[in-house]
């Protein structure tokens, strides 16, 4: 089931970690998402998400170098997959398709 | 110069993540939630930050990032196993000094670990093959004589052992037993001595002793019916079935009803045959009076076995009532009291036992002395791992930039002191062994209490011991290395504090150095007294005196005997042996009739007085007299003749005076010097001798001649024509003083032997502590050698503070142990030898004659080397 289906949620911080290149790492996925979704993103559900993500082999981590910062803690940077970008281009695909299918005057209604 | 520090995430919520989080996902977690305290930290303050942290720490407890807690974890994480193990023996090959001190230190006081684990295990084992063992109880009495102090007795009296199961509910079954049962049973040309008890037809039902042939509900119901243990059965009629066989005992006969399997070693009673109880008529009266008086509370045992629902306590209640009761009409009372089994063998001895028991305070004693000495092993190990920080912090430093984790480094360490006390553990075996057959000899009745039998269960104790001691010496050096920071401990590691803990290390030889002069002193100070016991001037002369045990025969016999042998030079005869701790007594009275003394007694002929040169201060010794002579004179001691202050106090005018012995009008012939009578614990008591031509108890005999061995054997002839059944028992008046103090002689073999072990385990330690002292020392030394330092200013300058440390030591054992001595041990003894100043010193002067050895030797290693060559290489 797991599969590639993607939740709206992890659909978001794929999105995000695409965006967001070579600095896609949990603090600021969450910072950019609470940006940009414009709501109250925790830390927590980032994580778990990242970590289902891995999971499903979406995205890819590494750990980086280490700084003067976050206690002298590594971070893990975040990079998309081939089938994490698959997955993204499917689902905006299906959007697409849908959105397409609505006519402009409906649209303008809501 | 300190910056304030900034604010850190709260430890325990780290800790905690640390705890749960997948080792995988921790180190990205941890720096987010860093991340997120620095930025709070701005924004607001440190206390939001920090809650805000806790939270998060606790809201990422979720089932994604909690290691799975299982089996395979373990496992994968001590991977490292092997390669611990391989560590250890590389770190133990190397430090071959180092390996070697505390090995030799752990395997001699892990031996007595055992030793201890094997004793308390025995004293736990006692009456474990006895079933409802929870719900036996003996009834114990305090018999309280009028005006005198109330005396613990295992025993009680007869009548209270019927009065208890005709009176008191709650009782599944009872039985009386009485001791005295034994005596020499003929088989053919041989007599075979057999003990034991009489007892009543419940005794099976209480005391589970497995019977193998015989009924238990009637074995022991008819007179004169016989119980054996099997043994005794074999020892008497071979490989017969004895059952239903007649056996004379002394001169009644007994009809075998009943075979016992052996008693266990570990039994608190221990017989080799039972009588029928009603073989006695109970309306009678015995040595120790009328059976069925009240207070005759000296020769029965009763034990019940409570019913499943009564209560203890109760029970007791009611046993007080019957002892008010009963008590009314007698001045001396008795209290009846419930003892549970299991406090029998061990827990506070009473008078009359009925076998082997042990003070509960001797447990926390041996179990104390192998603590410390264990403890003093692991201090070793500990400050010797400290003092090799120098060394190891680098290999420390560079395990960790490798990549040991701290839960890692700990692991190492703890391995390698495993390793070590389990190596230890084997040697330590071998010496136990040896212990334990030394400690059983030691004293006939330490080998009448232990068994000292091994187990398997008693063998995984030993390993857990084992294991214990590994990590406790292991501890506290694995969380000091794994604390090492790596960049420090690799940039600069001289500057590096590796002596942080310098004064840890400082206590901990002050301690094992303090019971070191503890031990010594105390053996020192105990085997003085004791050979002051021994020497003890008791008044009069024990020299070459043999004491021999008339056991019921007529002893002008055997002095006619005794005189043809050339080497007894002179005989007397006496009731008693006095000094050895047995006595007897009566009261006395002077002019006043009411004014009444106790005095210790002792019949002797006229030869006596003579024979162990009892100084007199006035008057003469006894005439001979025929055996049909009324009594009349008796001679006694200063303290009798002040007690009443007769002649006013004045030996000469007390001649002639009378004084009445127990309604016996007698004159004081002779007034002696006073003299030792009881043992030294007791001071000395009015005293008297009383005239009897035959006493009847001892006969003395003055013994001389180089060949004592020779005038022995012509001693044995001669009982041997006279007694053919009971062996001689003659025995030097010298031995038998010792005997009577050899609970000293047993105190300072033990205490001695701890002494031993703590000086040799804490010199080992300081040996090592010198060691590695001089190896870090060695270029300040040569230095200082290159500059024209003498070998003494050396010497001073590297011993003085181990020097002040065992100074120190020694200031806090030493007026402790003198303390301990003077105030408790022998504060119960009225008489003994002063405790000396050398006592006190010896032990001081020895410890630190080896503390100076070692640093002297090592001194001389380093003297023999030449400066340059040590300074040349860098």
């Amino acid at each position: 089931m797991k599969g590639t289906h993607l939740g709206e949620f992890e659909e978001l911080v794929l999105l995000t970690i695409a965006s967001l290149a070579n600095n896609a790492y949990s603090v600021a996925i969450c910072d950019d998402l609470s940006k940009y979704a414009q709501r109250k993103v925790k830390l927590g559900m980032v994580h778990a998400v990242l970590n289902r993500l891995e999971e499903k082999g979406l995205v890819r981590s590494e750990l980086g170098e280490s700084t003067a910062t976050r206690g002298g803690k590594r971070k893990r940077f975040y990079t998309v997959t081939g089938a994490g970008a698959a997955s993204l281009v499917r689902s905006k695909d299906i959007r697409d398709r849908l959105w397409q299918k609505i006519p402009s005057l409906t649209l303008k209604r809501i | 110069m300190k910056k304030k520090r900034t604010p850190r995430p709260p430890g325990w919520a780290t800790w905690f993540l640390v705890a749960y989080c997948r080792p995988e996902l921790l180190e990205d977690l941890q720096g987010d939630l860093n991340e997120f305290f620095e930025r709070n930290l701005r924004k607001h303050n440190a206390i939001f930050a920090k809650a805000i942290y806790i939270i998060d720490v606790l809201k990422f407890f979720r089932p994604y990032t909690v290691r799975k807690p299982s089996f395979i974890t373990a496992v994968k994480r001590n991977h490292m196993f092997g390669n611990y193990l391989k560590m250890s023996w590389r770190v133990m090959m190397r430090n071959k000094l180092f390996s070697g001190i505390n090995i030799i230190g752990m395997a001699f006081s892990l031996s007595v670990g055992l030793l201890a684990i094997v004793f308390v295990s025995d004293l736990f084992s006692y009456d474990n093959d006895l079933q409802n063992k929870d719900r036996i109880f003996r009834v114990v009495s305090t018999f309280e004589p009028a005006g005198q102090p109330p005396v613990q007795l295992a025993s009680t009296s007869w009548k209270s052992g019927i009065l208890i199961r005709q009176n008191i509910p709650g009782i599944e079954s009872i039985t009386l037993l009485r001791n005295g049962f034994g005596g020499n049973v003929r088989i053919g040309e041989n007599s075979i001595p057999v003990t034991g008890f009489y007892a009543d037809q419940g005794f099976f039902d209480v005391l589970s002793f497995p019977l193998i042939e015989g009924a238990a509900t009637t074995a022991l119901k008819d007179p004169h019916s016989l119980v054996l243990t099997q043994s005794t059965g074999v020892r008497l009629f071979g490989n017969a079935d004895p059952l239903g066989k007649v056996v004379k005992v002394d001169t009644v006969n007994y009809t075998v009803t009943g075979v016992l399997k052996d008693i266990p070693k570990l039994s608190h009673m221990r017989f080799e045959a039972l009588a029928s109880l009603s073989s006695i008529d109970p309306t009678g009266s015995g040595s120790d009076g009328a059976y069925m008086d009240w207070t005759n509370a000296f020769s029965n045992y009763v034990y019940v076995l409570l019913s499943k629902n009564s209560n203890p306590a109760s029970f007791s209640a009611s046993l007080d009532t019957l002892c008010r009761r009963q008590n009314a009409p007698y001045r001396n009372k008795i209290a009846l009291s419930l003892q549970p089994l299991k406090n029998i063998a061990v827990g506070m001895p009473k008078g009359n036992e009925i076998g082997p028991a042990m003070p509960i305070a001797g447990v926390f004693i041996i179990c104390g002395l192998a603590l410390i000495i264990i403890l003093s092993a692991c201090f070793n190990y500990t400050n010797l791992s400290l003092a090799r920080s120098l060394r190891r912090s680098r290999e420390v430093g560079i395990r960790k930039v490798i990549g040991a984790q701290r839960i890692q480094v700990i692991g190492q360490f703890i391995a390698e002191s495993l390793a070590i006390s389990l190596l230890s553990l084997c040697f330590a075996f071998c010496i136990f062994l040896l212990l334990r057959m030394q400690f059983l000899s030691l004293h006939p009745y330490l080998n009448s209490m232990f068994s000292m039998e091994l187990s398997p269960q008693l063998v995984v104790y030993f390993i857990l011991l084992a294991i214990l001691v590994g990590v406790v010496a292991g501890l506290l050096p694995a969380l000091f290395y794994s604390k090492i920071n790596a960049v420090q401990a690799l940039k600069n590691a001289s500057y590096f504090k590796v002596f942080r803990h310098i004064s840890l290390r400082k206590a901990l030889v002050v301690i094992q150095y303090t019971f070191s002069f503890i031990f010594i002193t105390a053996t020192i100070i105990s085997y003085d007294q004791y050979k002051g016991f021994l020497h003890f001037d008791l008044g009069f002369s024990t020299d070459h005196i043999v004491n021999i045990a008339m056991q019921g025969n007529k002893d002008d016999v055997f002095t006619k005997e005794l005189s043809a042998i050339p080497a007894v030079t002179g005989f007397s005869r006496s009731l008693i042996v006095s000094s050895l701790g047995s006595m007897t007594g009566s009261s006395v009275k002077y002019k006043d009739p009411t004014d009444s003394a106790g005095v210790d007694l002792n019949y002797i002929d006229e030869n006596y007085l003579p024979l162990h040169k009892y100084t007199f201060l006035a008057g003469r010794n006894f005439a001979a007299k025929p055996k049909a002579a009324p009594e009349s004179e008796t001679i006694v001691n200063e303290k009798l003749v002040r007690r009443f202050n007769i002649g006013h106090n004045d030996p000469e005018k007390a001649i002639g005076e009378t004084v009445t012995f127990a309604g016996k009008r007698l004159t004081i012939i002779g007034v002696l010097k006073d003299f030792h009578y009881g043992s030294l614990e007791n001071g000395i008591n009015p005293t008297a001798f009383r005239y009897l031509p035959q006493p009847g108890g001892y006969v003395n005999a003055k013994v001389s001649g180089p060949d004592l061995a020779a005038t022995m054997a012509g001693i044995a002839t001669a009982w041997k024509k006279l007694d053919k059944v009971h062996p001689l028992d003659a025995k030097l008046y010298d031995d038998q003083i010792e005997a009577a103090y050899s609970q000293f002689s047993v105190l300072s073999k033990v205490i001695g032997f701890f002494a031993l072990l703590a000086i040799m385990i804490s010199s080992l330690g300081l040996l090592g502590m010198v060691v590695y002292t001089m190896e870090r020392r060695m270029k300040e030394i040569s230095i200082r050698r290159v500059l024209g330092a003498g070998n003494a200013a050396l010497m001073y300058l590297l011993s003085k503070s181990f020097l002040f440390l065992l100074c120190i030591s020694a200031l806090i054992a030493l007026p402790l142990t003198w303390l301990f001595f003077e105030k408790v041990i022998l504060s119960n003894f009225a008489y003994h030898p002063p405790i000396g100043f050398s006592d006190v010193f010896t032990g001081l002067i020895v410890v630190v004659g080896i503390a100076c050895a070692m640093i002297g030797a090592q001194m001389l290693k380093i003297v023999r080397t030449n400066p340059a060559t040590v300074l040349k290489n860098e």
